[in-house]
């Protein structure tokens, strides 16, 4: 069997192997009281998760003091109550289904018209393309939400498939930015004996470019992930429906209704931070290398 | 037209035409009623450039501008300051460094508007309690009920999670060092502070430009963190330029008002990227 059809599983045992009698050498080089410091930090991001998780397992009458104590009596209904106000159910599924449609819908698209602009920037109409959308950046939502809400309620795009649209499109500035980046180290020549072979441009960019470009739709998958999973400006004011709450935008009707009820506010957090949280522990290495790749291009 | 370009035009076209349709023709909708009394809804007429001129006279707007500027500056020092201190600890022959780098980089996983309400806990209970116990005055009631004191608490909420993305950039850049200069550095006894002002700042420079460009502009637009801390107050101390924009045009039928006042935020914004790009450039050349 080649190197190439063994799975990440049994090449990494070979790395660490390899690696360890450099790290052996190396190990009176580890730096302790820095390793400390980063301890001590690390509390900085844990604390107000604890907090969380502990006020979310809580009876009512236990929030008299500062919040961190352990729960003496644990109130799991904290959860189902939470599940039922805020109808999380419904809520998981219009986020899934908003971030989903704009994670797919970006890369498809915006790589697609990020090849096009990279290997035409010596014609002009390519060349304003493409500082067109790239000084968009400069446009914060914002800006233009007030229009551009009264626009999408017009066109009856008022909804989570509307929703989706938009961070396709207001992403495009960013991401033709970083994919024409990538696109420009990938020599011509594949292409051109493609062409040879007779291959057509659509064909070429499904077969040999869309592949290519796969760290880099990666990283603007994870990047588009976080963006539409998080957001509350644009589904604040885009959704018209109720019924229709993205995870974020149902925290806030829910705060608006019950602010005191804290027990229940906080296992309805937790419950809405979990699906991206459980994502981003089985996938950390790779996210983290993700967004670097996004910032050397 | 070869069949090849036509195909590069069908690649691009459909995406210019809906970039236009969903954000070029707001954009022009809105320049166009910043000239009108439009209130959102029934009939409007032209005003000419009253819109523009009562801005400059409206408290609530400069307010707001002037907060806006404050935040926004601050926790750009603050995060830049404490991500590049962070980037280069993460750097640094420490032990669990990918997990460190894991943990770190989780409030970026987080929806702010999530982050504000925990804190919003902890600000109202957990911290005057605290306070109280150190006989420190201020701290020992919610400092987001303070006029004077609630920008902080979104400083510190804004940075709790922007300096998770800041350090993964930095961090990036400190991978491009090679490793050589250091032992150059090293051999000829460089202090470990020279070597950071001699090799590596300069070396991240490009980063630090990216950084600080992209955290100031994201902070320019701040609005999830301070409906969940402050919702804008006490009064209206804290209400953030988007926040006015949204409130006023959304709800107090200021439509046209709003969107000259968006007229002038993006003309602003403009300005600062452009000048801030000028100069960090000057000084990255500078090195």
């Amino acid at each position: 069997m080649t190197r190439t059809t063994d799975t990440p599983a049994t090449v990494r045992p070979v790395t660490e192997q390899r690696r360890s009698p450099r790290r052996g050498r190396l190990s009176g080089g580890v730096n302790w009281p820095l390793t400390a410091l980063a301890a001590v930090l690390a509390l900085t991001v844990l604390i107000p998760l604890y907090l969380t998780v502990v006020t979310a397992l809580k009876t009512p009458d236990q929030l008299g003091g500062s919040g961190f104590e352990w729960p003496t009596r644990i109130r799991l209904e904290n959860f189902s109550d939470a599940w039922n106000l805020t109808n999380f159910p419904r809520a998981l599924l219009v986020s899934a289904i908003v971030t989903v449609g704009a994670v797919v819908l970006t890369i498809l698209s915006n790589s697609l018209v990020a090849y096009a602009i990279a290997r035409n920037l010596h014609k002009p109409f390519f060349k304003f393309l493409y500082y067109f959308f790239v000084a968009a950046l400069f446009v914060p939502f914002p800006i233009i939400m007030l229009p551009a809400t009264k626009e999408m309620a017009v066109l009856g795009l008022d909804n989570p498939v509307g929703l989706f649209l938009l961070y396709t499109v207001y992403g495009l500035s960013f991401n033709v930015f970083v994919y024409t980046a990538f696109i420009h180290s990938i020599p011509r020549e594949l292409e051109e004996a493609a062409t040879m072979d007779g291959a057509s441009t659509w064909g070429i960019f499904r077969r040999i470019i869309f592949p290519l470009l796969t760290p880099m739709n990666a990283t603007v998958g994870i990047l588009t992930c976080l963006w539409a999973w998080n957001d509350f400006l644009l589904p604040l004011v885009i959704l018209s429906d109720p019924a229709a709450r993205t995870l974020p935008l149902a925290q806030y009707v829910f705060q608006s209704q019950f602010n005191t009820n804290y027990t229940v506010a906080f296992a309805s957090y937790l419950m809405a931070m979990a699906p991206l949280l459980l994502v981003y522990l089985f996938a950390q290495r790779w996210v983290i290398s993700g967004v670097m790749r996004g910032s050397i291009k | 037209m070869t069949q090849s370009s036509k195909a590069f035009y069908w690649m691009a076209v459909p995406a210019l035409v809906l970039f236009v349709t969903l954000h070029t023709v707001p954009a022009l909708t809105g320049v166009f009623f910043s000239f009108t009394d439009y209130a959102g809804y029934g009939k409007w007429n032209f005003v000419g450039l009253e819109n523009y001129l009562s801005l400059f006279k409206d408290d609530r707007v400069l307010s707001s501008y002037s907060f806006t500027f404050l935040f926004a500056i601050t926790t750009t020092v603050v995060v830049n300051i404490l991500a590049l201190g962070l980037a280069l600890l993460l750097n640094a022959k420490i032990k669990f460094q990918t997990a460190f780098r894991g943990l770190f980089f989780i409030p970026n996983v987080l929806a702010i508007l999530i982050i504000g309400y925990v804190f919003n806990f902890i600000f109202s209970n957990s911290l005057p309690l605290l306070g109280q116990w150190l006989g420190i005055d201020w701290l020992s009631t919610s400092i987001l009920a303070n006029e004077d004191l609630a920008w902080l608490g979104i400083v510190a909420v804004s940075a709790w999670q922007a300096i998770a993305f800041s350090v993964i950039l930095y961090l990036a850049g400190l991978q491009t060092i090679p490793a050589e200069l250091y032992e150059a550095a090293g051999l000829d006894g460089a202090s470990y502070w020279r070597q950071f002002s001699s090799i590596t700042f300069p070396m991240i420079g490009a980063f630090f430009t990216i950084n600080m460009v992209l955290s100031l502009k994201g902070f320019l637009q701040a609005f999830d963190q301070i409906v969940a801390l402050t919702n804008g107050g006490p009064g209206t101390a804290t209400e953030s330029v988007a926040m006015v924009i949204y409130r006023g045009g959304f709800q107090g039928g200021e439509y046209g008002y709003q969107m000259a006042n968006s007229v002038v935020y993006l003309l602003v914004i403009v300005a600062v990227s452009v000048i801030q790009l000028r100069t960090l450039q000057r000084k990255e050349a500078d090195f």
